[in-house]
């Protein structure tokens, strides 16, 4: 039991310990290394709770036949759209859309949609623009969103692409 | 803000759902706490990385490598720096912002902040285990090639 943990977190406490190391050989940057990877698991906690909640409910509530009505293949339109404001109301950094975008795949979610869905978390966050705007200037702003928009969509498109000359191996069920 | 509304929305969905069945809930939530647990180790070796890497690149560095005239080759480093480290967006805007006050060009700020957002080496390993190799190396390669040539572009235009 003990062993299988230390496995699981051996990367983690490798790291750890590269960190503790720091503190001794660097102290200044051991400290502000400390320092930011605690903040950072503060607003990892903070924000994960709801998100993996809404994914266990997407999980047990929403059915195959359900997903694939809305995001599936030939959902077209409409489901690009879903999927794009679905990513773009989410709130946490894009690792915390991956375990989402997995659900949304073994539900049936097409990977043209799937793709937009992680590319909308990734760049055109609701918040993060305003945040965006107040910080570098509306130009900025609204040239870089314009960009990234055609950016998700053609990155998702030659995606989709090639998974269909190359078919993805399923995900593991495990990691869901 | 966002958060709070997160957490709301998410209450809500849950209440409705244990009104309408609890048994479904509890494997709801179950799974909630399977796919966290799982998932874990990664989460927890990325934000210990990301904290090193911070550490080392402080905002002064980051803006000297950066900074005015940089350049080319500024360009460059901006897109190595954005695309190896994963910052949130409340710590990249107001860097970002501090970048362009100490002289970084557009070019380079945009390909920073957007390498930063679509591109990440450290959390690879964490999108193979949904996509597969193939899919996870390839999107990040497309987002870091999109990257540049908007970023380019973008530079030109401001």
């Amino acid at each position: 039991m003990i062993l299988t943990l230390c496995r699981r977190y051996r990367m983690f406490l490798v790291l750890f310990g590269v960190n503790i190391a720091l503190l001794f050989l660097e102290p200044s940057v051991g400290r502000t290394a400390f320092a930011v990877t605690g903040a950072n698991v503060l607003e990892m906690l903070s924000f994960l709770p709801p998100i993996f909640i809404l994914l266990g409910l997407l999980d047990v509530w929403v059915d195959r036949e359900t997903m694939m009505k809305y995001m599936g293949q030939g959902s077209g339109a409409r489901g690009m759209l879903l999927a794009f404001i679905l990513g773009s109301a989410a709130a946490g950094p894009l690792y915390a859309a991956f375990p989402m975008a997995g659900v949304m795949m073994k539900k049936g979610a097409s990977m043209l949609n799937v793709f937009i869905f992680i590319g909308a978390w990734s760049t055109t966050k609701i918040p993060l623009i305003m945040f965006e705007t107040a910080t570098l200037g509306f130009r900025f702003m609204a040239l870089r969103l314009v960009f990234n928009i055609a950016g998700i969509f053609l990155i998702a498109f030659i995606l989709e692409n090639d998974v269909r000359r190359h078919p993805a191996p399923a995900p593991r069920e495990k990691e869901i | 803000m966002s958060t709070a509304a997160l957490y709301l929305i998410t209450a809500l969905l849950l209440l409705c759902s244990f009104r309408k069945d609890r048994r479904k809930t509890r494997q709801a939530l179950k799974k909630a706490w399977k796919s966290f647990e799982n998932i874990l180790p990664q989460f927890l070796s990325i934000l210990v990385l990301i904290g090193i890497m911070l550490a080392v690149l402080d905002r002064e560095t980051i803006t000297r490598l950066l900074g005015a005239e940089s350049g080319a080759s500024g360009m460059a480093v901006a897109a190595v720096v954005g695309s190896v480290t994963l910052i949130p967006g409340f710590i990249a805007f107001p860097l970002a912002a501090s970048l362009l006050s100490s002289g970084a060009g557009y070019g380079q700020t945009a390909m920073f902040l957007t390498t930063l957002m679509m591109v990440g080496l450290v959390t690879l390993p964490l999108e193979t285990t949904f996509f597969g190799k193939r899919l996870a190396v390839m999107r990040n390669a497309l987002a870091f090639l999109y990257a540049v040539i908007s970023s380019v572009v973008l530079g030109v235009l401001l």
